[in-house]
C-alpha cells in the first residue's frame, strides 16, 4: 500500500507549555490514584469477607474472647484524624513552592506518622485474640494488617521524601510527589473509618 | 531537489540523530536488563507468552493422547491431575492474560503517537515479576512438585488439611506474581490513555482498540485484587492456621469461591475484550471503512465491562444457592449475550457495507466469528442453572471453555500477530502458508472440542485420566486426539511462519495493509522514539482523512519528554520528563520475588523481606537532583 510514512505538516508548538503540573494534570498523580483504586478494592473485599462470616450467624466474638480494647483504638484514631490538619496544611504549601513549609510539613508528617505506628504496635496487643483462635479472630487481623501494611508503606515514604526534601534542591514535580503523598496519607486516614468500625465496633454492635 | 526541501530534509536528518541519541537503549546486555522501551518489553513478554502456550500445548496434547482410547495407562492419575492443573493455570495465568497486556503494551503508545507509555519503568518491572511467575510455576515442576488442583484450587482439597507440601502455595504465589505484573500494565495502560492521548483525539475519537483495551485495564484494576486476597487468605490458612475457610473454625469454603470467581468470570473478559479491539482494528482495515455503529460498539464494550462484574455466581450453581438467587443470575448471564451480539451484527454490518479483503488477519477474524458464537450458545445453555445442575463438570464445559478461550481469544491474538507483525519487524508473514496454517488449526480446533459436547452430554466427567470401554466414549475421544494433533502442525507452521519471516519476509513498508490509525504512520520497525513529531488528529481514522498529517513540535529533542493533554478534550497541557533506563525495577522484582518465594516457607521473610523491597523502591524514584545548598542538612564543602 504505501512504503513511505506520510508526510507531516507542522501546525504548533508545544515548547511554551509549562513542564511540571500538580494533581490530575500530572501523570504521577494518576498512576497514585489507580494504586489507591486496587488497593480499595482490596480493602472493600476484605471486609465483604469479614462480613460474609459475620452473616453465617456464629458468635461475634467467640463466648470468653473480649472485643478489641477501644482505648488504644481510639487514641490511633483520634490521632489519625487530627494529623489530616498538618496534612492539608502541607498539602496547600507544596502548591506554592514554599520550600520552608515544605520541609517543616513533611518533618511533622513523618514524626506523626512514627507515632501513630508506635500507637498501632500497642494496639496491635490489645486485640485480645490471636488469629489462628476462630474465623473472627482471622477476620479482625485481615482488616489490621491490611490497613497497618498501608500506615507503615507511607510513613517510609514520607521519611524518604522528607530526607530528600532537606538534602535536596527540589524542582516542581517534587512538590508535586509531595503533594500526591499526602493524598496518600488521606486515603489512609478515610479508609481507616470503615476498617476501624468493623474491627472496633464491629464486635460491639454487629 | 530544491534548496528547500534540502534544508528540510537536512532538519529531519538532524532531528532523528538527536532523538534516537536521547531514546536509543545502551547496547549489549546493559542496554538489555535496563531498557524500558515499551515496544522492546512487550517484544519479550510476548514471545515469553508464546513458548509457554507451547509448553502448555504440549501437555494439552499428552492428556489428548492419554484419553484417544479406553483404559489407557501410559499416565497415572497423579500425572493426568498435574497435567491438567498446569496446562489450565499456564494458558490463563502466564498466557491468555500477559499476552493481552503485552499486546497492549506494545501498541497503544503507537496507535497515540506516543514516545513512552506513562510509566516506563512499571513496565519493565512488570515483566520481571511476569518472569518470575513463569519460574515460580515451572522451576518446581522441574523438580517435581507440580501443583495438581486444576486452575482453581477450591479449599477445603487445598487447605492444610488435605494439601500438605508446598504444591498449593506454589500455585497461590505463582498468581501474585502474574497479578502483580498485569496491574501494572493495566494501571500504565489507564494512565497512558487518560493523559497522553494525541492533541485532537478525544474520548469520541479514540479507536475502539484504545475502547477495548481501556475497559480491559479497568477490569484487571478491580478484579485482580480479589485473587490476590482470596489467594493470601488461603496462604494463611495453610501457613499461620486462620481459619477463613475451615468450617471448624467457624469459616467457610464458599467464601473461597465467591471471592475467586469475583475475579474469575471478570477474568474470561479480560481476556475477551482485548480479542474484540483486535477484531475491531482488523475488520476496519480490511473493509476498508470505518467501523459501523462507533457509539453502540463503544457502550457495549463498556457494557461487557460492567456486566461481567455481576456474574461471577453462575460459576457456583451446583454448590445450591438460593431459588431467587440463582433466577437472578441466570437472567444477567444471558444479559451479556447483547453487547457481545451487538458488536458481532456491527463488524457483519461493517464487512458488507465496505470492500471486504479476505487476507490472512481477516480469516482469522472469521474463525473467531464462527467459533465464538458456537461457544456463547454453548454458554448460555450452561448459564441457565437448571441445565448446569446436569452438565457442571462434564466434557460439556471443557467443550465450552475452550470454544470461548481459544475461539474468543486466541484467534482474534492470531489474526492481531499477523495484521502487527510487519510493524514490528519491517517484514509480511507468508499469505499462503498464513492461509494453511489458519485452515488447519481452525479445522482441527473445531474437530478437536466439538466432540466434547457430544462426550458431556453422554456423561463423561472432566478431569479423569482413564475410562473404561464399555462406557462406549472411544470413538469421539479418538477424534477428538487425532484432530487436535492437525491443529497442532496448524501451529507448527504458524510458527515457522513466524519465524522464517522475521529473515525472508518480504518487506513491508510503513502501512502495508492501508490501515487508518496512527501506528501506521511510523515506519516498520518504528525507531525507539516512535514518531519524529507529535501526530495531532481529527478523526477517528486519522490516515485516511488526511494525506498529509498535521503535528506539533516543540518537545525537548535531547531528553526525553512526553506530551501531556487534557481528559476528555485531548488539548495539549504541560510536557513532563519520560523516564531513563534504569536496572533499578529489575533489582526491584527480584527483592519482591525474595519476599514472595520465601513467604511460601515462613511468614517471616515478608517481614524482613520488605527492606531490601524498600531499598529498591527508594533507589528506583530517587529523582537526581542537586545538593541543597540551605538549611541543617545542606551540601558542606
Ligand atoms: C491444542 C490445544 C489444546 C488442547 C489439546 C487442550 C486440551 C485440554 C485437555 C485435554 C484438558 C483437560 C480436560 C479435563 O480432563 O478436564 C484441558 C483443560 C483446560 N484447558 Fe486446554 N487444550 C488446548 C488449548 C488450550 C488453550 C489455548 C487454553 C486457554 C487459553 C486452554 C485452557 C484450558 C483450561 C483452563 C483447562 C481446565 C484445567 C482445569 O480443569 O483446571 N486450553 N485442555
Ligand atoms: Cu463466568
Amino acid at each position: 500500500m504505501s512504503e513511505e510514512t506520510p508526510a507531516f505538516r507542522v501546525v504548533g508548538d508545544v515548547s511554551a507549555l509549562p513542564d511540571y503540573a500538580f494533581g490530575p494534570r500530572s501523570i504521577l498523580w494518576w498512576g497514585n490514584s489507580a494504586f489507591m483504586m486496587i488497593e480499595g478494592t482490596a480493602f472493600v473485599l476484605a471486609a465483604a469477607a469479614y462480613l460474609y462470616i459475620r452473616g453465617k450467624g456464629g458468635h461475634w466474638p467467640p463466648p470468653g474472647v473480649r472485643p478489641p480494647d477501644l482505648l488504644w483504638g481510639g487514641l490511633f484514631t483520634a490521632g489519625l484524624l487530627l494529623s489530616e490538619l498538618p496534612n492539608r496544611w502541607l498539602q496547600a504549601k507544596t502548591r506554592q513552592f514554599d520550600l520552608a513549609s515544605v520541609r517543616f510539613g513533611v518533618l511533622v508528617m513523618t514524626l506523626a506518622g512514627l507515632a501513630l505506628a508506635g500507637v498501632r504496635a500497642v494496639e496491635l496487643s490489645h486485640i485480645n485474640v490471636r488469629w489462628g483462635v476462630d474465623a473472627y479472630a482471622s477476620c479482625i487481623w485481615l482488616l489490621m494488617v491490611l490497613h497497618t501494611t498501608h500506615v507503615v508503606t507511607d510513613l517510609g515514604d514520607t521519611a524518604v521524601l522528607c530526607l530528600w526534601m532537606f538534602t535536596h534542591q527540589p524542582g516542581p514535580s517534587q512538590f508535586s510527589d509531595v503533594n500526591d503523598n499526602c493524598s496518600y496519607w488521606t486515603f489512609v486516614v478515610v479508609t481507616w473509618i470503615p476498617i476501624g468500625f468493623l474491627i472496633y465496633l464491629g464486635p460491639r454492635l454487629l | 531537489m530544491t534548496a528547500e526541501t534540502d534544508l528540510r530534509a537536512r532538519g529531519l536528518a538532524d532531528r532523528r540523530r538527536r532523538l534516537l541519541a536521547a531514546w536509543a537503549d545502551a547496547p549489549g546486555l546493559w542496554g538489555f536488563l535496563t531498557t524500558v522501551d515499551h515496544k522492546r518489553l512487550a517484544a519479550r513478554y510476548i514471545v515469553t507468552t508464546m513458548a509457554m502456550l507451547f509448553a502448555a500445548g504440549m501437555l494439552g496434547v499428552d492428556m489428548r493422547l492419554q484419553l484417544a482410547a479406553p483404559d489407557m495407562h501410559r499416565m497415572g492419575p497423579q500425572g493426568y491431575d498435574e497435567s491438567f492443573s498446569l496446562h489450565g493455570s499456564t494458558m490463563l495465568f502466564l498466557v491468555s492474560v500477559p499476552v493481552m497486556e503485552a499486546m497492549a503494551m506494545w501498541l497503544v503508545p503507537l496507535m497515540l503517537g506516543q514516545r513512552n507509555m506513562a510509566f516506563p519503568r512499571l513496565n519493565a518491572f512488570s515483566y520481571w515479576m511476569y518472569l518470575e511467575g513463569v519460574l515460580m510455576l515451572w522451576i518446581p515442576h522441574a523438580l517435581g512438585f507440580t501443583p495438581d488442583l486444576g486452575w482453581f484450587e477450591y479449599p477445603p482439597l487445598s487447605g492444610p488439611a488435605y494439601a500438605p507440601g508446598h504444591r498449593a502455595d506454589v500455585w497461590a504465589q505463582m498468581i501474585t506474581f502474574t497479578e502483580v505484573a498485569a496491574l501494572c500494565v493495566s494501571v500504565n495502560v489507564v494512565v497512558t490513555i487518560f493523559t497522553m492521548r494525541p492533541p485532537g483525539m478525544t474520548l469520541g475519537r479514540m479507536p475502539l482498540f484504545l475502547w477495548g483495551m481501556l475497559v480491559a485495564s479497568f477490569m484487571t484494576v478491580f478484579g485482580l485484587p480479589a485473587v490476590m486476597v482470596v489467594t493470601s487468605m488461603l496462604i494463611a490458612d495453610r501457613e499461620v492456621a486462620t481459619h477463613f475457610f475451615s468450617p471448624s473454625g467457624g469459616g467457610d469454603v464458599l467464601l473461597f469461591q465467591h471471592l475467586y470467581w469475583f475475579f474469575g468470570h471478570p477474568e474470561v473478559y479480560i481476556i475477551f475484550v482485548p480479542g474484540v479491539a483486535f477484531v475491531s482494528s482488523i475488520v476496519e482495515t480490511f473493509s476498508r471503512r470505518v467501523v459501523f455503529g462507533y457509539v453502540p460498539m463503544v457502550v457495549a464494550v463498556l457494557a461487557i465491562g460492567v456486566l461481567a462484574f455481576g456474574l461471577w455466581v453462575h460459576h457456583m450453581f451446583a454448590v445450591g444457592l438460593p431459588k431467587m438467587g440463582a433466577d437472578f443470575y441466570t437472567a444477567a448471564s444471558m444479559a451479556i449475550a447483547l453487547p457481545i451480539g451487538v458488536q458481532i451484527f456491527c463488524w457483519i454490518a461493517t464487512m458488507f457495507r465496505g470492500r471486504l479483503q479476505l487476507k490472512t488477519p481477516m480469516l482469522w477474524v472469521i474463525g473467531f466469528i464462527v467459533t465464538f458464537v458456537i461457544g456463547g450458545m454453548t454458554g448460555v445453555m450452561t448459564a441457565s442453572a437448571p441445565l448446569d445442575l446436569q452438565l457442571t463438570d462434564t466434557y460439556f464445559v471443557v467443550a465450552h471453555l475452550h470454544y470461548v478461550l481459544v475461539g474468543g481469544a486466541i484467534f482474534p491474538l492470531l489474526g492481531a500477530f499477523t495484521y502487527w507483525y510487519p510493524k514490528a519487524t519491517g517484514r509480511m508473514m507468508s499469505e499462503v502458508w498464513g492461509r494453511i496454517s489458519w485452515a488447519l488449526v481452525v479445522v482441527g480446533f473445531n474437530l478437536t472440542f466439538f466432540p466434547m459436547h457430544l462426550l458431556g452430554l453422554m456423561g463423561m466427567p472432566r478431569r479423569i485420566y482413564t475410562y473404561p470401554a464399555e462406557m462406549g466414549w472411544g470413538p469421539l475421544n479418538l477424534l477428538s486426539t487425532v484432530s487436535a494433533l492437525i491443529t497442532v502442525v496448524g501451529a507448527g507452521i504458524f510458527v515457522l511462519n513466524a519465524l522464517l519471516s522475521y529473515w525472508r519476509g518480504r518487506l513491508a513498508g510503513a502501512n502495508p495493509w492501508g490501515g487508518s490509525t496512527l501506528e501506521w504512520a511510523t515506519p516498520s520497525p518504528p525507531p525507539p522514539y516512535n514518531f519524529d513529531y507529535i501526530p495531532t488528529v481529527d478523526s477517528v481514522a486519522p490516515l485516511w482523512t488526511r494525506d498529509e498529517l498535521h503535528a506539533l513540535e516543540g518537545l525537548s529533542l535531547d531528553s526525553r519528554e512526553v506530551l501531556v493533554t487534557t481528559l476528555v478534550d485531548a488539548k495539549p497541557d504541560n510536557r513532563q520528563k519520560s523516564p531513563k533506563p534504569s536496572l533499578w525495577p529489575l533489582l526491584t522484582a527480584l527483592a519482591v520475588g525474595v519476599m514472595f518465594v520465601g513467604s511460601i516457607f515462613s511468614p517471616w521473610p515478608i517481614v524482613w523481606g520488605s527492606v531490601p523491597v524498600a531499598a529498591t523502591i527508594v533507589g528506583w524514584f530517587w529523582p537526581t537532583r542537586p545538593r541543597a545548598q540551605r538549611g541543617p542538612l545542606r551540601a558542606r564543602t
